[in-house]
């Protein structure tokens, strides 16, 4: 069991453009109204960087700068875990079709734009931070398996983390195989003491067994829950209500990662 | 492992992967071809779980796993792995064989169970019955350096008791082709370090290491540091002075409360890309001077990229054991630019504290300290 504090949201989706926006339809404030968003700009990227950065990578930093402007902290000071499911599908998709090509001639910007840690690279850069990162994966059980990386920092380092996770829908023909139909990206900056602005404090535990997670929002209309990312937003849906209940995340076969907002103030 | 650099036998060949129109060197595991993972794990089976498995069953590591999870239940044991690619040769092929009218992929293509990276923590955690937390992680050519630093954490802040740490890499056409496209790949054996250095030997492995509480396990190694580090300067160059490189490493001294001159022996990252060599022995320079000897196991191994930590890290842990300081194999004429005390020969010598370094894209560092259990 370990505490962790919430020192600061962003998240972008459909129809949540902000935290916001997110937090009045997660308290039933405001109706979801899911819409076409455009691409995010990424401004935090040196030009360089900007016009490289796949959309995954923006999609994370959207997030990633949401979260550290609200919190008490700068860009260059927090260390940073980066979960994805799926990483970048475009970036992958066009790495397949050139290798099944008789040339087989790779883009070198597509080449490093495919490691799974390809968002926390443009986030050091456009931050310019020498903190550690960590990416990782954890297929459906990403958003969890983000979280207990970073909570286990945060406690035993001391340390100030950003965690961002992020998926956006397959380009075909790899959709067919990984269906996640709605973009979104989430990011929590989560520290070891309680700061001025502080939004929550929550107990993480690890449990065995293997019974239900929680059940996805029902304020969230269209398919979200596809995306592992949004799997945030069960816990997101206790804190914006200021709720203490506990929740429980989709995580693997035989153990649970149990969520719980405690009383801290 | 020991016998190979003690007799100095590279695993390095001309390639010969798939179909071999590069003009490389390869580090190739013999006879993944015809070993699929069966039983009730077949759905995983593709080269990169084919290498785990191989590597699960070597040096009575199952063993020891089932003897931790005696000891500690097997929700009390994460599994923390690294990967770059993770299966990602099974979609390369898949890609192939698309539907010529519509597009779509072959219907035996298995993503979550062969190319998505959790695949292979998924395959690790199944195959050892063990129901902790896992994940992998994925930081490039850091990342099964990384898993140290995060298993320890999982247990300091009590999430698990004990952890299955590795990494497991193994060849694929996006990894050939992409240091192809970035003019990395050497024509010739890797030579870390050497003045006529030109680039990687892409080598695969698998490599795992059961990390216990010092006060519970009963290993004669132990992790005494680690640093990490972001260059937060380029996705695909290193720092040129190796400003990052340099965090990693001092912070892995400070987590083991360790001077400089207590280390023994630095395996160096050592990729034989120019740039790597010259900003990795910037930095290191900075920190030792050239009193410690440090050299790179690539040349044996090639590089193992998601495999390399604990590639290296358990080759670490090897010369710890037996007193020995790894020579560059290769390498003929060391690059006169580099400054710090890099040995060509290996030599008897005993040692009490190793460093181990491994970088990545992203400028993503990570340094290890291992040392003889006190």
């Amino acid at each position: 069991m370990t505490e962790v504090y919430v020192d600061g949201v962003g998240l972008i989706g459909p129809g949540l453009p902000d935290w916001g926006t997110a937090r009045e339809v997660l308290r039933g404030e405001r109706e979801h109204e899911p819409a076409h968003l455009p691409r995010p700009d990424a401004g935090m990227l040196p030009a360089n960087e900007r016009r490289r950065a796949a959309n995954s990578v923006r999609w994370a930093l959207a997030a990633a700068q949401e979260a550290v402007g609200a919190s008490s902290y700068r860009a260059d000071e927090v260390a940073t875990v980066f979960a994805t499911s799926d990483g970048d599908g475009e970036t992958l998709h066009h790495l397949c079709e050139a290798l099944a090509s008789p040339q087989r001639e790779v883009s070198p910007t597509r080449f490093h734009n495919s490691v799974h840690n390809a968002a926390a690279g443009y986030w050091s850069i456009a931050a310019g931070s020498q903190h550690p990162s960590t990416s990782l994966c954890g297929y459906d059980a990403t958003f969890a398996a983000g979280l207990i990386e970073a909570a286990s920092q945060v406690w035993s380092e001391r340390a100030a983390m950003l965690l961002v996770a992020y998926d956006l829908p397959f380009p075909p023909p790899l959709f067919a195989v990984r269906p996640i139909a709605e973009p979104f990206a989430v990011a929590l900056v989560l520290v070891p003491e309680p700061r001025p602005g502080t939004l929550a404090c929550c107990r993480i535990t690890a449990r065995r067994g293997s019974s239900a997670c929680a059940p996805f929002p029902a304020a969230l209309r269209g398919e979200l829950a596809s995306n592992p990312a949004a799997w945030s937003l069960p816990l997101l849906a206790l804190i914006a209500r200021e709720r203490r209940d506990a929740v429980r995340l989709p995580y693997l076969d035989g153990c649970q990662l149990i969520v719980e907002p405690v009383a801290w103030r | 492992m020991f016998a190979a650099l003690r007799e100095s036998r590279s695993g390095l060949r001309p390639n010969d992967f798939e179909t071999p129109a590069l003009e490389t060197w390869i580090g190739r595991v013999d006879g993944l071809e015809h070993e699929p993972v069966t039983g009730g794990l077949d759905e995983f089976d593709c080269r990169n779980n084919r290498l785990a498995r191989l590597g699960l069953r070597q040096d009575g590591f199952e063993d020891a796993v089932a003897q931790a999870r005696e000891r500690y239940g097997a929700h009390r044991i994460a599994v923390l792995i690294g990967t770059s690619t993770s299966g990602v040769h099974e979609t390369e092929l898949a890609y192939r064989r698309r539907d010529r009218s519509t597009g779509a992929l072959p219907p035996d293509l298995r993503y979550r169970y062969s190319q998505n990276i959790f695949s292979v923590a998924d395959f690790v955690r199944r195959y050892l019955e063990l129901k902790g937390p896992a994940a992998t992680i994925s930081t490039a050519c850091s990342s099964s350096a990384k898993v140290f630093a995060s298993a320890y954490r999982l247990i300091e802040a009590g999430f698990a008791d004990a952890a299955v740490v590795g990494g497991v890499d193994s060849l694929c056409l996006t990894t050939l082709y992409g240091f192809g496209s970035l003019e990395l790949l050497s024509r010739a054996p890797c030579r870390p370090c050497d003045v006529e250095r030109d680039g990687i030997s892409i080598g695969e492995a698998a490599g795992f290491v059961l990390l216990e509480r010092a006060d519970s396990g009963a290993g004669k190694i132990a992790l005494l540091g680690y640093g990490e580090s972001s260059d937060g300067y380029h996705m695909s160059a290193p720092h040129p002075e190796g400003a990052g490189v340099h965090l990693a490493v001092m912070q892995a001294l400070f987590r083991a409360g360790l001077a400089p001159d207590a280390i023994d022996y630095i395996n160096l990252h050592g990729t034989a890309t120019p740039a790597n060599d010259r900003a990795e022995d910037a930095a290191l320079h900075r920190v030792f001077g050239n009193t410690i000897p440090c050299s790179s196991t690539k040349g044996w191994t090639g590089h193992t990229l998601g495999a390399a930590g604990v590639t290296e890290a358990i080759i670490s842990a090897l010369c710890l054991e037996r007193s020995w300081v790894p020579g560059t194999l290769n390498t003929r004429a060391l690059d006169p630019s580099l400054r710090s005390r890099i040995v060509l020969t290996g030599e008897q010598h005993p040692l009490r504290h190793v460093l181990s370094n491994s970088f990545g894209f992203g400028g993503n560092n990570c340094s290890l300290v291992l040392g003889m259990r006190a």
